[in-house]
């Protein structure tokens, strides 16, 4: 079953043109991963499929509904939820706040209360943490944070923007484990990453971004066997 | 009298005073907090909240508290619509021009209030009989007993509101991070709406509550106790909502204590004084910690 369908994706920062009308779908259950150098476009298309930057053409749909212009707050209801770059953890609230922050829109009590069993078990360090602000977390432990947030919602399919930036390398691998372990236990992963190589190796899909266009795209193995994909991060870097 | 005694007085009035400029410093501190905005026309809220006060005991025949209730609520939608028709169009526009847009609609309110309610003061009509309680050397009103009561009570609820429920929690979460709050389907715009309804409430009760104790209320009542106000959010950390609280008592005593030591005419000065000593010291306000505001 197709999880999101993008269509002639087109954004616009001002007048420039940021994305010239890519298209690609995530299959159910896959992980999908967008890669591309600085400035290719990775961010703005998360942002733009979450509704936090206005399309200036294409359509969206998610699970056969069309959401090109459903708003960003009604989303994580649908099952779509956007983990952004840099974290973006509530600091002056708990650990525990945070996380439930991430089921805002839920009303199910005991479902809430399991999949936060379920995130402290997949992340124990927040566990330990738990009353502790948010804000005193190291980086690492706000970008579990960030994540078992975003599962908080639920989610169906999880848009994880760079999840690894500014991490140390040893904690960029316990990462990826853990994006491995969120998409075994059945939600979809759409991926952004500069840290191609450990990306490609969890994937099952890849497409690569360049100055807004799709330049590679297949699976994770064809595009990591592809010798392009040196020359398009070496010579857009 | 000597000093002594006549300095404990004064600090009960300024108290009570304090009591009042805390309720509308809150306003000031959660809006800004939520939208990073001085919402100048604050105090025009308050100036509203006491008429609506007004016309619900003498139109309405309600008794206080009721009426109090009535005014809260019409205040409420005074503050949602404010923010819904004049700010939230230049939520994207450098702060500059909302806050000319804030003076704009305080001016706005003025006139408006002028032109509907007649600009001479009106007598507040007393919805309870005065009574004076001796404390010893010193008394008590009543009407100061009922504005420490709604004062705290209000005060009370509405830090458990903030602090421990769901839409308190959504509340922090869009003070801190409006996109990131979006993600996690709070709908922002509506918590906006809901702060500044929160906000104009307390403000409300505030103008009724000074209506009361003054007993004269009139359409330029709210451009110095919202200019206040607006010191005492600044002076307990603007943003920070215990530190309203703190400002607004803090300013309420320093000014009547002033009075004490024979002043009577820079009674106002002194808030301002106060302000430009404490931003010396510590610019981000009493409870307000080094570098707290992030970009």
């Amino acid at each position: 079953m197709i999880m999101l369908e993008v269509e002639d994706l087109t954004v616009h920062y001002g007048v420039i043109q940021a994305i010239k009308g890519i298209s690609f779908q995530v299959q159910e259950g896959e992980i999908f991963t967008l890669l591309g150098a600085n400035g290719a476009g990775k961010t703005t298309t998360l942002k733009a499929l979450s509704g936090l930057l206005p399309k200036t053409q294409g359509k969206v749909r998610f699970r056969g509904g069309d959401i090109t212009t459903t708003p960003s707050h009604a989303l994580p209801a649908l099952g779509l939820v956007h983990v952004p770059e840099g974290r973006r953890i509530f600091s002056g609230l708990s650990v525990a706040d945070n996380l439930l922050l991430g089921a805002y829109h839920r009303k199910d009590k005991a479902g809430i209360k399991a999949d936060l069993e379920a995130v402290y078990e997949l992340f124990p360090r927040l566990a330990e943490r738990r009353k502790q602000d948010a804000g005193s977390l190291s980086g690492g432990e706000q970008q579990m944070l960030a994540m078992g947030r975003g599962l908080m919602s639920s989610p169906k399919l999880l848009l994880l923007d760079e999840p690894s930036m500014g991490l140390a390398p040893i904690l960029v691998e316990e990462i990826f484990r853990f994006i491995q372990e969120i998409n075994k236990r059945g939600t979809t992963i759409l991926l952004v990453e500069q840290n191609a190589h450990l990306a490609l190796e969890i994937s099952h899909q890849a497409c690569v971004l360049e100055t807004g266009q799709i330049a590679l795209a297949g699976s994770a193995a064809e595009v990591a066997a592809d010798g392009r994909i040196q020359e398009i991060y070496l010579g857009a870097g | 009298m000597s000093w002594q005694i006549a300095a404990l007085q004064q600090l009960i009035n300024g108290l009570a005073v304090g009591s009042v400029y805390a309720l509308i410093a809150l306003g000031y501190t959660m809006v800004y907090g939520i939208i990073k905005l001085i919402n100048f026309a604050h105090g025009d809220i308050y100036m509203l909240g006491a008429y609506f006060g007004f016309y619900a005991i003498t139109m309405l025949k309600l008794p206080l508290l009721p009426a109090m209730l009535v005014s809260m609520v019409a205040a409420a939608i005074v503050g949602v619509l404010l923010e819904r028709i004049a700010y939230r169009p230049l939520r994207s526009s450098p702060r500059i021009s909302v806050l000319i847009t804030a003076i704009g609609a305080s001016l706005l309110f003025q006139s408006t209030a002028q032109l509907v309610f007649g600009a001479s003061f009106r007598p507040f009509p007393q919805a309870m009989p005065f009574r004076r309680i001796q404390l010893g050397p010193v008394f008590i009103t009543n009407r100061q007993l009922l504005i420490f009561g709604v004062a705290v009570l209000l005060m009370v609820i509405l830090h458990v509101l903030v602090t421990y429920t769901k839409f308190g929690k959504a509340m922090r979460a869009v003070a801190r991070d409006k996109e990131a709050a979006l993600l996690m389907g709070i709908n922002v715009d509506r918590i906006i709406s809901a702060t500044f309804a929160l906000g104009s409430a307390l403000a409300a009760t505030a103008g009724i509550l000074v209506g009361m104790y003054y007993n004269r209320i009139d359409p330029y009542m709210g451009m110095m106790p919202g200019l206040k106000a607006f010191v005492a959010a600044v002076l307990g950390g603007i943003g920070i909502v215990p530190g309203a609280v703190v400002g607004g008592l803090l300013m309420g005593v320093a000014e009547n204590l002033v009075v004490t030591l024979g002043s009577s005419t820079l009674r106002d000065a002194v808030a301002f004084a106060v302000l430009i000593v404490v931003l010396l010291f510590r610019p981000n306000g009493l409870l307000g910690k080094k570098g707290m505001e992030k970009v």
